[in-house]
């Protein structure tokens, strides 16, 4: 792929070979795999594929087992700004065992970029605003979050990311598990993110809500990357590959003008494309 | 309560009861937030050790207690870091560890009766020295403004820690200093609260203050409150009813947490009687949702077929009738809202 020279002198990400897994185990081998600035890159893949060890890898949050991994041109045991990496983990629910507002959880995620004894300034405050500004909830900014709908503690946790001021989001399953009303916030809030050139890699099993939106897909199974091309070269792979009738699927969504409003249930095409893989974990 | 303030050693335990009832909740909140409400506890197990082996060698109880319990701290927190199943069980064994030296140390020391372990266990009135005050004063000192300058981390890495440890927050380091501040908050509590008590302090307040709070701040600061009347409280009336302090402070706190649940229940159906649920849709109101928004109070309403639906917490609450531009079926115009917004 070849980008503007402007952006293509830093990557945002390069595996080369990477292993990751816990103890000396890999589940995700060999994994190549070059992010650029400015991609929304979906990461697919059936439950237990290693789509989500393949995310953690990238956060340090397990172990690299062999390979190497690089973020933003420096190898990762050396990489220390992590504040860089925006991460919006998948949790149905935020930690309900204390109150804590909305506000208070996205200033949470300033904190990465003011050091050990650092408090929240004036623009840092405005930061905090902003981020819930931009994931339409700056009307809930003093809601308790365990009183939110699904969806909005989504958002909530796409405002922590973003208030460090990422240079990447990496987000698991943003849309798993979400009412319609809230699907459809959330992929106009992820669409409103991409066009302001943000940078994502998306863990999903339904490339339908978000179709529009990925620049490429990186399909993960059985602990290797098996494939990696643009949205269309993925829609053709799996009209050739597969059942014709997915792949009707497919077109389905994607003629549907409000092709969000199909993803009700949190199981996408994919799952269905895969077998039955969705409900095995 | 004037004789009670001119007696010393009352005097002595009221200050020891303000200091602990202020910093126990305080730290108290985080062990809550990570679900290790019983790790207090477990600390006050291994201080009975230091209590005893200070006993033992003639050495100040609170200072020997104060090292056994920051050490059992520190390596608690290492095993966690470490391990996942084992940890749980490596904890038990430090704990009762702790104690069973405690009992069998104390023995051979020359007060070692089981009046005096009951003491250390259960609190007293009576056994607050001027010098440990000193100590309490500078480790609650210590604590309130640790905690302070480190709360919005504590609180980050209590509510999600691996989202820490992804940004390059110091999690462990983090932890370990909660683990420091337990441990101390157990050596200031071991005068009046007693050893086998302290935990309830740390956390009782606490669930009482999440009854009514409505942020991660305002539960700090009712817990804290709470603390306080349940400390300085528990003490004052000890003394008349001679019994133990501590077993007193527990139960002033139960029966605020108890009081504190009943008045949260009766508000909270009091709330649902007197406010109107709107219909439910599924569009979700924003502030670019298309409906007019206008300020009401301390929120914003959204004019929606006529009526005006305010947010609350999982629906939207009807706040009246309003007639005005832009409250057709239809999405209003990017300029209508924003003059809607702006109308006071």
């Amino acid at each position: 792929m070849r980008l503007a020279p402007t952006v293509a002198t830093e990557t945002v990400l390069s595996l080369r070979a990477a292993s990751f897994g816990y103890g000396d185990r890999p589940v995700l081998a060999d994994a190549d795999l070059v992010v650029h600035p400015g991609e929304v890159v979906a990461v697919l893949g059936p439950n237990g594929a290693g789509k989500s060890t393949l995310m953690k890898g990238i956060l340090g949050l397990n172990e690299l087992v062999s390979g190497s991994v690089t973020l933003f041109g420096i190898p990762s045991t050396e990489f220390h700004d992590r504040a860089r990496m925006g991460y919006v983990p998948q949790r149905h629910t935020l930690s309900a065992t204390v109150r804590a507002t909305a506000e208070e959880i996205v200033a949470s995620g300033r904190l990465p970029r003011l050091g050990w004894l650092g408090r929240m300034r004036a623009t840092d405050r405005q930061i905090v605003a902003r981020a819930l500004d931009v994931v339409g909830l700056a009307d809930r900014a003093a809601t308790e979050v365990s009183t939110l709908s699904g969806g909005q503690q989504r958002r909530v946790l796409i405002a922590r990311a973003l208030a460090s001021q990422p240079d990447v989001l990496i987000m698991d399953e943003p849309t798993a598990g979400v009412d319609a009303a809230s699907q459809h916030v959330l992929a106009a809030v992820l669409e409103r993110l991409a066009s302001r050139a943000v940078t994502m890699v998306i863990v999903t099993h339904e490339i339908g809500a978000l179709k529009r939106l990925f620049t490429r897909v990186v399909v993960v199974d059985s602990g290797r990357i098996q494939f990696d091309g643009t949205p269309q070269q993925y829609s053709t792979a799996q009209g050739g590959a597969h059942r014709d009738h997915d792949d009707h699927d497919m077109h389905h969504h994607d003629d549907d003008e409000l092709d969000s409003e199909g993803g009700v249930v949190p199981r996408g095409p994919l799952d269905q494309l895969r077998g039955h893989h969705g409900w095995s974990a | 309560m004037s004789d009670l303030l001119t007696i010393d050693f009352m005097q002595r335990a009221l200050i020891a009861a303000l200091l602990v009832g202020t910093v126990a909740p305080m730290v108290g909140i985080f062990l809550v937030q990570r679900r290790l409400s019983l790790i207090g506890d477990g600390m006050g197990h291994v201080a009975l050790a230091g209590v005893a082996i200070g006993l033992v060698t003639g050495q100040g109880p609170v200072l020997t207690a104060l090292v056994a319990a920051v050490i059992a701290a520190v390596v608690i927190e290492l095993l966690r870091d470490r391990g996942r199943t084992n940890g749980d069980v490596a904890l038990a064994v430090i704990f009762y560890g702790g104690i069973a030296a405690g009992v069998v140390i104390i023995s051979k020391a020359p007060d070692g009766t089981p009046a005096n372990l009951t003491k250390y266990l259960f609190g007293s009135i009576l056994t607050t020295q001027r010098d440990d005050l000193y100590v309490f004063a500078a480790l609650a000192a210590v604590i309130s403004v640790t905690t302070w300058a480190l709360r919005p981390r504590l609180f980050a890495v209590a509510n999600d820690e691996e989202y820490a440890r992804a940004v390059g927050l110091p999690v462990l380091a983090l932890n370990i200093v909660l683990a420091v501040l337990t441990a101390a908050t157990v050596v200031i509590a071991m005068r009046v609260v007693g050893l086998l008590l302290i935990s309830a302090l740390m956390i009782v307040p606490n669930a009482a203050a999440q009854l009514i709070a409505r942020s991660f701040s305002s539960g700090v600061r009712w817990a804290v409150a709470f603390g306080l009347v349940s400390a300085v409280g528990g003490v004052a009336v000890s003394y008349p009813l001679n019994t133990p302090s501590g077993g007193t402070i527990v139960l002033v706190a139960v029966a605020i947490f108890i009081v504190t649940a009943a008045v949260a229940a009766i508000i909270t159906r009091v709330g649902q009687l007197r406010h109107a649920v709107a219909e439910s849709h599924d569009h979700e109101h924003g502030l670019e949702c298309g409906h007019l928004a206008v300020p009401h109070g301390d929120h914003v309403d959204y004019v929606h077929d006529g009526h005006r639906h305010a947010p609350h917490e999982g629906h939207y609450d009807e706040h009246g009738h309003d007639e005005r531009a832009g409250s057709s079926n239809g999405p209003v115009d990017g300029a209508a809202e924003t003059t809607g917004t702006r109308r006071s």
